[in-house]
């Protein structure tokens, strides 16, 4: 066995497969041998298309499923061995909200408390905290029904908080949330981190892990195509990128095409109308790049050479682009 | 003792509290066995008068046979309750915080045993000011209200089971239109046995609600043949015991769907 001590969060070699549930339904892997450690007192961010297996990670991790190989550990508790004790000191949230709703906020925690076993004054006073921490004090008479969605979101990680978890698993805490809304739970998650909370987390917004994450893994078709800090997969990307900006959309389609037959061009990928293309050298393109467009003329609005960003990582380790990937597995 | 304390906290802290604050679905669960009571009261009433039917008015034979029925008209729905909950969440929630499953079975029976004693009492009351005669006495409508909170039971298992391994509305709504009629119409609830093909009382034997039916209504009467009612009791416990764990046993195979 390996020594599990020093990290809040071990998975390993962990792998799933779904077997059709119609007949005639092929099967679906779902994780391919996937592994990572996350340090106590950090936010660790899984990326990647739907379909890249980061939920199931979720719910195996949160004792929901089991992986048909690999172990997992949380605080040294062995996840798939002791399901039971591995619940008591985990806080999940998944991509539905959980809240009852016909429930007020305020029961909904008092709720959880006394399924951890906890009562009296001490689980009120906890209880209310948490509610004033998360900024729903006012709001804590209403049922949760009628809160707004990034209301209900701040309280489902409040509600998976109130028995003080070493470790918290958030699945798309922030889809859907106004950009405030996420800003403000993300402060909250901070704190959390900063007082010895570890946090993992999936999300569809790359900048969020690039600005919370102590570590990112990027996931693909059930396995780890990248892990590091969002600057060691930054530098790791050897060239630049060239971000092209079009009148439109579809001239950005066009536009790609015309970049693929580049030869200094190694990759590419659209986004509404900007186009991005991977270059070893950006100066050195540029030219080749501008003059590929010029001859289609195509109403080019900005060109600008860029360091790598995150999709940028993302597009080289899957060769596809991040919002290409979520577009594909969406359709 | 600690899944004791988790089956009181979910049936208090969320069962009974969503239950008042749909001031409808009360309404509407105190309507349904009404509308039973005058439709099969005034539609059957020439029942009675066949020969062989036995003594008595046909609303004294209907009431412990809508006790029952109602019972588990509305325990058959309780799946329901489980698909919502995997859909928004909740069931999730439920099943990553230290939880044990039987706490959350322990805690939807104990919701159907409130609701179902409530129903049947408000019956007999309607059904007694209808003219129903209860020779039993109390004793034998305690009874009659225990024996339609066991087939309850038996039937809210069996439908969070049917949820649990389904996970889908519509299989549930068809399982349980298909079922409940049938065994409904099988019980004897309007029709003695005894007026009915022989086949027909032969099935009825293995029907659990015909059980429920048969002991209630002996219990309600006068002078009841305690050892039957007994056993069939007996019966009814045990089958609501089997549907308990095989909803609980259910939660282990819905994970591993999951």
């Amino acid at each position: 066995m390996v020594d599990e001590a020093a990290d809040a969060i071990v998975a390993q070699d962990l792998s799933k497969i779904y077997k059709g549930a119609a007949r005639g339904s092929t099967a679906v892997r779902a994780l391919d041998g996937l592994s990572f450690r996350v340090q106590p007192g950090t936010v660790y961010a899984l990326l990647g298309p739907n379909g890249a297996g980061k939920t199931t990670t979720m719910r195996i991790l949160t004792t929901l499923s089991k992986p048909d190989r690999g172990q997992a550990t949380i605080a040294g508790i062995d996840v798939l061995a002791r399901p039971g004790r591995a619940r008591s000191v985990i806080g999940a949230v998944s991509q539905h909200s959980g809240a009852v709703g016909r429930l007020t906020g305020e029961e909904n925690l008092l709720m959880q408390g006394g399924l951890h076993g906890m009562s009296g004054r001490k689980l009120r006073r906890r209880v209310a905290d948490l509610l004033d921490l998360f900024g729903l004090a006012e709001a804590s008479k209403r049922q949760t029904r009628t809160y707004s969605g990034g209301m209900r979101r701040r309280l489902d990680v409040a509600t998976v908080l109130v028995h003080r978890p070493a470790a918290l698993f958030l699945d798309e805490p922030t889809t859907g949330l106004d950009p405030q809304a996420r800003a403000d739970l993300w402060s909250v998650l901070a704190d959390l981190v900063a007082a010895g909370t570890t946090i993992l987390v999936t999300t569809h917004y790359l900048e969020e892990a690039d600005q919370h994450a102590a570590k990112i893994a990027i996931v693909d078709r059930g396995r780890m195509v990248a892990e590091g800090t969002a600057d060691e997969l930054k530098a790791g990307l050897r060239g630049d990128s060239i971000v092209i900006e079009l009148d439109g959309p579809e001239g950005a389609e066009r536009a790609e095409k015309v970049l693929v037959e580049v030869p200094e061009v190694t990759a590419s990928s659209v986004n509404g109308s900007v186009v991005r293309a991977r270059v070893a050298d950006g100066r050195r393109a540029l030219p080749a790049v501008l003059s590929g467009l010029e001859a289609v003329r195509l109403g080019v609005r900005s060109v600008t050479v860029a360091r790598p960003s995150l999709d940028d990582v993302y597009l080289h380790h899957s060769g596809r682009s991040f919002r290409q990937a979520e577009g594909m597995s969406a359709a | 003792m600690k899944a004791t304390r988790q089956a009181w906290v979910i049936f208090t802290g969320r069962y009974l509290r969503e239950l008042y604050r749909q001031p409808t679905v009360i309404f509407i669960a105190l309507l349904q066995p009404i509308i039973w009571l005058l439709l099969f009261g005034a539609l059957f009433k020439g029942v009675s008068r066949i020969p062989g039917f036995g003594s008595g008015s046909y609303i004294t034979y209907l009431t412990p046979g809508v006790v029952i029925m109602t019972a588990i008209f509305g325990s058959s729905w309780t799946g329901m309750s489980y698909i919502e909950d995997m859909g928004n969440g909740v069931l999730d929630r439920f099943l990553t915080a230290p939880v044990s499953r039987g706490a959350l079975t322990a805690a939807m029976f104990a919701y159907q045993a409130v609701t179902t004693i409530v129903q049947s009492a408000i019956i007999i009351g309607i059904g007694w000011a209808l003219g129903a005669d209860f020779p039993g006495g109390l004793t034998g409508l305690v009874v009659l209200i225990g024996i339609s909170v066991l087939i309850a039971m038996a039937m809210a298992g069996l439908s969070n089971g049917f949820a649990l391994l389904t996970k889908q509305r519509e299989a549930l709504i068809g399982a349980s239109t298909t079922l409940v009629l049938p065994l409904t119409f099988l019980s004897g609830a309007f029709l003695s046995l005894r007026l009915v093909p022989s086949w027909i009382a032969d099935v009825a034997r293995f029907n659990p609600v015909h059980w429920a039916e048969n002991a209630g209504r002996i219990a309600a009467a006068a002078s009841p043949a305690w050892g039957t009612v007994g056993s069939y009791a007996g019966f009814l416990a045990t089958a609501a015991a089997v549907t308990a764990w095989a909803a609980t046993r259910a939660f282990r195979t819905y994970q591993r769907s999951m």
